[in-house]
């Protein structure tokens, strides 16, 4: 009986055709609804244009087109500006599933994120029967290559269907032109989002959108540097699966354990690899080949019972506080918000793969007031549209009491309420999704952490600057007050009385009380003199024109008593100090320091520094602290907090 | 003969001179007077009427609001100098409207520069009329049987009977009432009236309740000016004649009498000038809301919050008002003085005052 029912099951036990393998994951892949596929497509095209380009150093140029027809059914073109793909290797990249070099490598790159733009050719084909046309062109001399291929859906194998060569104008690049059943009415605001999205997290490209009504949209290039590329790096053994232990040591070339483990993993050097052995009671000299599961085992386990350096983070390549910054601001000019500031965090890890997390808030405008908080989510630099419930950037929000921070929250948990939208990006040589969907970021406690700390840091940003503002009115109401009203008074009374006009100095620092800082941001054009641009190590480049942030800093001491204390500028990262005066004390990344020495009452000093590398308004509000004196005798600048 | 304002500026000098020294000697200048609020008035025995007590404030240039309100005051007492200089005289809206010239100075509202006046008073113990102003506010009516003598400004006297020289809407109230220019030649009456709504006053003297019942009717036309309350301060002293308050039955109108009997906080620099500490309240009480069963009104927040800022007002601490106020409290309700039409036109003159006069020993039944 038993016998019967395996060879009833052997019947139909045949290997899965890749359609069928589709056809059952399409909600996992992203084409669960005519409305989602759309959105898939694109952000698969789109993702495979921006890598394209950038592996290649070109700055991405993209076209976007949707065509759409009555029946539901539409046409996408999607057009790129990069090095184009040889003949030969068209029909694999288009016509056949889960091809590709970017799977095993552990560095950062977009590819992890979706199944491929192979997956959006076969749903096209499975939906509307239609081929899909690649045009691509590698060099400038040469025509363009036509080809139009589909999928052989049993094979997972691409057919050539016709193959010709035409004349295009561009020096390079790749058009696809692909027909699939999508929902634009309801599809066009996700696509739009998304494209907008994407254009933050990547200012270096430039991206135009046109809609089927002929609509077009630019999505404009704000920087012109390339973002650092990621370097490949070998496993931390933090991360290392077991599995993937044996296997990699069944595959080394090494002889020996230990260098076995100095090899083919990062963070090892001589001492943590004795201490590894050590702890995990194996020779030294043992064969991996030749180790037992057992051995393997007691290997992985003195892994994580040994404190190992964290791999390096040069990986990973994060967009930059400015670069943010300056997208933000760019894509929410409409919108005139009040502020924007962002963070940086440093690079850290999570089970042995390094992480950076980044944060941007934009705040007020016309943003609606009693609307939850946008969150715009990304990883890798791509948008993560759907499952934001789900996702650690969430949860990290959610977890922040932000009625602190003028934002209204029941009871202080869960998304804000307010005219704010947040951004989150975090890049990692692994995202740890919670799905294959690759929409949302798992829980991890590390990077819960890092975006709660980055949040912080944003949020501290915006009291400052609130508190500046309001700083700043009555900074302007004392100043009205020395300068109009008080020499109107003393010049009303010595008329009635006949009497000469008073000194108002001493009166003045006495109704002042305190050391007065003001400062102005001014930007210079300059064309003739080329900019050391230090926006990320590799690409210092020479640039044509850019320019210069000029910050004046005026100083007056309004207290009785001559004053002595340390002032600190925070600057940029990525901007380079120029002419500075008087002389600093110090400068490094994050800040220039001055020892002001002895100003006397009713004296002033004035502080200038200069920074190049950044665009106009990248720097528009100076951040001043100050130490060694009691900070409220201080108008204009916080308590230093130290570096 | 021209008065003579050497005194006033002396004062109004040494205002300035505060300030000058202030400034000469290296001191931030600051200006100290009375506060002029609920918390600091207090009741003076010599006097019988409530003056301010004993706290100070005190107005400094530290401040960008303080700075203001000094070179504000400079201005004005420049102003008024200039007035006494030149022997003219203005309404304190004409003096808000010169302001309008005084560049930084000038002010946002009318109550802001009438405010700094009253300040003014109360730093110099000068009293407006010394600085050239006067009120916008035209005089209060009065019928009666009552021979007036006035100043005219023919510089002639001339005597008014406020029964047989009047029409309909009686004597009209001068800004200026004092002896130099007002004075009482004969009154034959057993009370006065003050009413506050000018509908009640027409009623009385369409009804001729001030002959039936020898009264001298004084409209008060709500808050009365300070002409108004010291011409009933000096009827009352110089002709012994007892002083009624008859209003509507709200927390508003208890500060009507209160006015008119204690003195107004803002004005308590000058009570004992103002205040007629004999007159009594007449009604409508909220007893009486009960006892003629008037048509009412429910209580608004707003009222109820004056009624209890009224228990915590010094001057509001006899039995009868706290009792009065917290049946009112109870009830939540309010009345009018016309509300007595309920039972006809002439129910007022020939029931309900008659009874009130009767109860209050003002007249016999």
């Amino acid at each position: 009986m038993a016998e019967a029912i395996a060879h009833e099951l052997a019947k139909k036990q045949k290997e899965i055709s890749v359609a069928e393998f589709f056809e059952r994951n399409k909600h996992i892949l992203g084409f669960g609804n005519p409305t989602r596929a759309l959105v898939t497509s694109v952000k698969e095209g789109v993702d495979n244009s921006l890598d394209a380009c950038e592996e290649s150093g070109i700055l991405p140029d993209i076209y976007v087109e949707i065509k759409n027809h009555e029946d539901g059914e539409c046409k996408l073109i999607i057009e790129d500006n990069g090095p184009g793909i040889v003949k030969k290797q068209i029909p694999h990249i288009f016509g056949r599933l889960l091809y590709g070099s970017r799977f095993h490598a552990i560095r950062q790159s977009r590819g992890q994120q979706g199944i491929g733009i192979s997956a959006v050719v076969l749903y096209g084909q499975l939906t509307t029967g239609k081929h899909a046309k690649v045009i691509s062109k590698i060099q400038e001399d040469r025509p363009a290559t036509v080809t139009e291929l589909a999928i052989d859906t049993n094979k997972n194998r691409s057919e050539v269907i016709n193959r010709d060569i035409m004349h295009w104008d561009k020096p390079s690049g790749t058009r696809l032109e692909v027909s699939i059943v999508a929902d634009y009415k309801r599809g066009k605001r996700f696509v739009y989002d998304y494209l907008q999205s994407i254009s933050i997290v990547n200012p270096h490209a430039q991206i135009t959108f046109k809609e089927p009504d002929g609509t077009e949209h630019l999505f404009e290039r704000t920087s012109d540097i390339l973002p650092r590329t990621s370097v490949e790096i070998k496993p931390h053994p933090y991360g290392v699966e077991l599995g993937t232990l044996i296997k990699m040591a069944k595959n080394t070339k090494s002889r020996k354990l230990s260098s076995f483990l100095k090899s083919e993993f990062t963070s090892m050097g001589d001492r943590t690899t004795k201490a590894v052995c050590e702890k995990a009671q194996l020779d030294k000299d043992l064969s991996p080949k030749d180790m037992s599961r057992e051995q393997f085992l007691a290997l992985h386990k003195a892994f994580k019972k040994i404190k190992i350096m964290a791999p390096s983070t040069d990986c990973l390549s994060p967009i930059g506080e400015t670069l943010i910054k300056r997208s933000l601001k760019h894509e929410t000019q409409e919108i005139s918000p009040e502020f924007i500031v962002t963070t940086s965090r440093p690079a850290s890890v999570y089970s042995g793969n390094p992480f950076q997390i980044e944060i941007g808030v934009v705040y007020g405008g016309s943003l609606p007031k009693d609307k939850t908080v946008k969150l715009m989510r990304f990883a890798n630099r791509v948008p993560l549209l759907y499952q934001q419930g789900d996702c650690v950037s969430t949860s990290a929000i959610s977890s922040i009491d932000w009625r602190r921070y003028g934002l209204e929250q029941s009871s202080g948990k869960g998304i804000p309420s307010g005219p704010a939208i947040f951004l989150t990006h975090m890049s990692s040589t692994l995202i740890p999704f919670t799905s294959e969907s690759k929409e949302a970021i798992a829980d991890i406690p590390e990077i819960e952490n890092e975006i709660k700390l980055a949040f912080r840091e944003c949020a501290r940003k915006v009291q400052s600057h609130i508190h500046k503002k309001v700083r700043r009115v009555k900074t302007r109401e004392k100043f009205e007050l020395i300068t109009k009203i008080l020499p109107e008074i003393a010049k009303k009374s010595s008329n009635m009385l006949d009497k000469p006009v008073p000194s108002l100095d001493k009166v003045i620092t006495k109704i002042m009380d305190v050391i007065w800082i003001e400062d102005l941001i001014e930007y210079e054009k300059i064309s003739a003199k080329p900019v050391q641009s230090t926006l990320f190590d590799g690409s210092s480049e020479k640039r044509e024109g850019g320019w210069i942030t000029k910050s004046t800093v005026m100083v007056v001491n309004y207290k009785d008593k001559p004053q002595k204390f340390n002032l600190y500028a925070a600057i940029p990262e990525d901007a380079v100090v120029g002419t500075v005066t008087p002389k600093p004390t110090k400068i490094t990344d994050n800040y220039i320091k001055w020892n002001l020495e002895g100003i006397p009452p009713a004296d002033k000093r004035d502080i200038y520094f200069e920074l190049a590398g950044l665009d106009k308004g990248d720097f528009d509000e100076n951040d001043l602290y100050v130490e060694d004196i009691n900070p409220s005798y201080v108008i204009g600048a916080d308590k230093w907090e130290g570096d | 003969m021209p008065r003579d304002y050497t005194k006033v500026i002396k004062r109004i000098d040494s205002i300035a001179s505060k300030v000058y020294n202030d400034l000469e000697s290296s001191e931030i200048p600051n200006l100290k007077l009375p506060t002029r609020t609920k918390s600091n008035i207090q009741f003076d025995d010599k006097l019988s009427v409530w003056k301010y007590g004993k706290n100070m404030t005190e107005r400094s240039a530290k401040s960008l609001d303080g700075a203001y309100m000094m070179l504000r005051t400079m201005y004005m007492v420049d102003f008024i100098k200039g007035m006494i200089k030149t022997n003219k005289s203005s309404t304190l809206r004409e003096m808000y409207y010169i302001s309008e010239g005084w560049d930084l100075a000038k002010f946002h509202s009318q109550p802001e520069s009438d405010s700094l006046a009253e300040d003014l008073e109360v730093i110099t113990s000068c009293m407006r009329e010394d600085f050239k102003l006067r009120p916008e506010e035209d005089g209060a009516r009065v019928i009666g049987n009552l021979t007036i003598e006035e100043m005219t400004r023919n510089k002639t006297k001339k005597k008014i009977h406020c029964q047989d020289d009047v029409g309909d809407s009686g004597y009209s109230i001068p800004y200026n009432v004092e002896p130099e220019k007002l004075s009482f030649k004969g009154a034959d009456a057993d009370f006065i009236l003050a009413i506050e709504t000018g509908g009640m006053f027409d009623r009385l003297v369409e009804n001729g309740f001030d002959t039936s019942s020898r009264a001298i009717l004084v409209h008060l036309k709500g808050q009365p000016a300070r002409s108004t309350r010291r011409f009933i301060k000096r009827l009352n002293e110089e002709k012994k004649i007892p002083v009624l308050v008859f209003t509507d039955c709200d927390p508003w109108s208890y500060r009507i009498f209160g006015s008119v009997a204690y003195g107004a906080i803002k004005t308590a620099h000058i009570s004992e000038y103002l205040a007629t500490p004999a007159a009594q309240y007449l009604g409508v009480t909220p007893s009486d809301i009960e006892n003629y069963k008037l048509p009412t009104d429910k209580l608004t927040k707003e009222d109820i919050n004056a009624l209890k800022s009224e228990l915590s007002d010094p001057r509001f601490q006899e039995t009868f008002w706290k009792h009065e106020i917290r049946l009112q409290l109870s009830l939540g309700k309010k009345s009018e003085q016309q509300a007595l039409a309920k039972y006809g036109l002439d129910y007022v003159t020939d029931t309900y005052l008659p009874e009130k006069l009767a109860e209050m020993g003002i007249v016999k039944k």
